[in-house]
């Protein structure tokens, strides 16, 4: 065994990565300052598109990584909403409003997380739904909400007009490099190790010592976090709130769409399958009906024939994650290129 | 207040109905089946096209549509849950959910938004009631609807417990490979249990399509109903779903006297306190049972 180990390098970061991550930077630093020269029109798309990356990843740090497949994750994304009004009523600033209702929406889906995460499978994907349901009726109590009839967030008025929408573009992009950069980092971290572990075997992890609940309650916070920032986000660019809109099943549907298409369980995949969304509903979301049966039958079709989705394909034909969350184990002799990361190497 | 306790326990039998398709898929096939909702509201539009079109009576538009049912059932699982399966247990819930979109968009795209009903079709039987003693009066549909649900889970207990495809159904349900070693068609098993899942199915959407109106749309809430009448009945257990839906449908009236908008709330708050009592309670007193048990002297 020893003799084996000796034979291979283990190593996290590759050339490729160490690129990869520097793309990465000039992208992000570009998109910071893209406020300069874009148009207002441009600057609303891609704060929509920050959006739908943020809640890719997050149902897909869920999913994909927690095993917990949820149809109630629009809870959260209300609930962000939700408190942010709440917040910014009491006079609070409506950007600190944001953060603000983002963090207290972490610590509904920590308590909530004591009851839900006993379920498995599909109980827990719909029992998800039913609390997303209760949330909608609660809040609809809220003689501030007025029922169905809702309200806006008006005090985000106090900003002129250019300079609100320039400030909801960097809260996009800054929410999601964080929580991107959130995922990234607990994936690579011990924790990280645990999560890959449940992800392949849930009885397996748990045999070695791995804190099968625990692991998930991270997951499950994280994601709460990510999706209630991302619906403060959106509710200050739309700034009109209707319950109904905010807590519907169908941001939950638009989630596992991107993720199935993208590639579930994989980092790359669910951004990769938060821009095709975006592209397809920049293409074809007039079409009404019929975009929402494609979008159905899509993710109906990659469920039974690409369970991996595109990400999936096209990380086979990679020799390294581009993004290192496992090791990659090359051989020592240099006469052999074959290596393999430790991403690659999944039973599911 | 009798009055209301009876009205909640007629409810609940409704609820029973529409959830003993999704209890059958989850005990014998271990599938939560997402586009259940969607598949009653199929039934649903499929009578009153009969009826409207054709002038069928919705109860011998049964006769076509429950074959269709079944047909669809038998697809299904051939088509859809059988490939999806292979792909681990979380598979099918997003298949089921992908189907569900498409499903319910369809039949807006065809039926559009007006919401329907079958009730003009039933003559007075959607009105009509019995008069009981103390000047009480029940619904005659909702009597039919409770007394179908009290058949449909004798049947299905009957089926499962005393026919060979019944066997066969549970031993797949319990181990699909042995199965296949004592010579049981694993995947004829569990296509024939969907089949008779979707023939339930079909025979809630009818009474569905009855006692009220329907939408292309309303198929998601009955899921969430079926699903909290199943989780708090035990999930799988036929005749604690009939149990689940009765105290759904109490909780339900409950709520409503408290507030104008508590009906749903208080349907919704009784599931997560049976979810509660299950995990945390209900645990705890089989935990102690099994220590006394342990400390007793042989």
């Amino acid at each position: 065994m020893m003799k084996d180990a000796k034979s291979f390098n283990v190593t996290r970061w590759t050339p490729t990565s160490r690129l990869i991550l520097g793309l990465i930077a000039v992208l992000l630093i570009a998109l910071a300052i893209a406020p300069v020269v874009a148009s207002a029109g441009v600057i609303d798309r891609l704060t929509v598109l920050f959006v739908y990356i943020l809640l890719a990843a997050m149902w897909n740090a869920l999913a994909g990584f927690g095993g917990l497949v949820s149809i109630g994750q629009h809870m959260f994304f209300g609930l962000g909403a939700y408190l942010t009004i709440r917040l910014a009523n009491t006079g609070l600033d409506p950007f600190a409003s944001m953060a603000l209702a983002a963090a207290l929406v972490g610590m509904i889906s920590l308590a909530v997380s004591y009851l839900m995460l006993h379920l498995k499978g599909g109980e827990f994907a719909i029992a998800m739904w039913v609390l997303a349901a209760l949330t909608h009726r609660l809040v609809n109590l809220d003689p501030l909400i007025q029922g169905e009839t809702g309200t806006s967030l008006i005090s985000l008025n106090v900003y002129e007009i250019g300079v609100r929408r320039i400030a909801i573009y960097w809260a996009g992009l800054t929410a999601m490099t964080a929580l991107l950069a959130a995922l990234f980092l607990l994936l690579r971290s011990k924790t990280g190790a645990a999560i890959q572990a449940i992800r392949d075997s849930e009885e397996a992890a748990a045999s070695i010592g791995v804190n099968v609940l625990g692991t998930k309650r991270v997951l499950f916070v994280l994601a709460a976090v990510g999706i209630g920032l991302a619906g403060a986000i959106w509710l200050a660019s739309a700034i009109s709130f209707q319950p109904k809109t905010y807590f519907s099943v169908q941001w939950t549907a638009y989630m596992i769409f991107m993720v199935l298409v993208g590639g579930i369980g994989t980092f790359e995949g669910a951004i990769l399958g938060a821009v095709l969304f975006f592209l397809i509903e920049s293409w074809f979301g007039d079409a009404g009906v019929w975009y929402l049966i494609g979008l159905g039958a899509t993710a109906l079709f990659f469920s039974l024939f690409f369970p991996k989705g595109l990400w999936g394909a096209i990380e086979r034909r990679l020799p390294h994650a581009l993004l290192p969350i496992g090791y990659t184990l090359s051989d020592f002799s240099p006469q052999e290129p074959h290596s393999r990361t430790a991403n690659h190497q999944r039973s599911r | 207040m009798l009055n209301q306790l009876i009205q909640g326990i007629l409810l609940g039998g409704y609820y029973a109905l529409i959830a003993i398709g999704l209890s059958f898929m989850f005990s014998v096939m271990r599938v939560i089946n997402l586009a259940h909702g969607s598949l009653l509201i199929v039934a649903a539009y499929a009578l009153w096209f009969l009826a409207d079109t054709y002038g069928v009576n919705p109860f011998l538009g049964l006769l076509i549509v429950l074959p269709l049912m079944a047909g669809i059932g038998w697809a299904l699982q051939r088509f859809l849950l059988e490939r999806s399966a292979r792909g681990g247990s979380l598979l099918p819930i997003l298949t089921t959910f992908g189907l569900a979109i498409v499903v319910d968009n369809l039949m807006f795209q065809r039926f559009g938004a007006d919401t329907r009903s079958l009730a003009p079709f039933i003559g007075d039987l959607s009105w009509s009631s019995f008069e009981l003693p103390g000047g009480l009066f029940v619904g005659k549909l909702s009597v039919l609807i409770f007394l179908t649900a009290i058949l449909l889970v004798g049947g299905l207990q009957s089926l499962l417990k005393f026919t060979p495809l019944g066997r066969a159904i549970r031993a797949t349900a319990q181990d699909p490979d042995t199965a296949r070693l004592v010579g049981i068609d694993a995947a004829r098993a569990s296509a024939a249990a969907a089949a008779i899942a979707l023939v339930t199915i079909g025979i809630a959407g009818a009474f569905l399509g009855m006692r009220g109106v329907f939408d292309a749309y309303a198929g998601a809430p009955q899921l969430l109903f079926a699903f909290e009448a199943a989780v708090i009945g035990g999930t799988g257990s036929l005749w604690g779903t009939l149990i689940g839906g009765i105290f759904l449908a109490l909780a339900q009236s409950f709520g409503a006297m408290v507030h104008p908008q508590g009906f749903l709330i208080g349907g919704h708050l009784a599931f997560l306190a049976a979810l509660f009592y299950r995990h945390f309670v209900a645990r705890q007193l089989v935990a102690d049972w099994l220590r006394s048990r342990a400390r007793r002297p042989a």
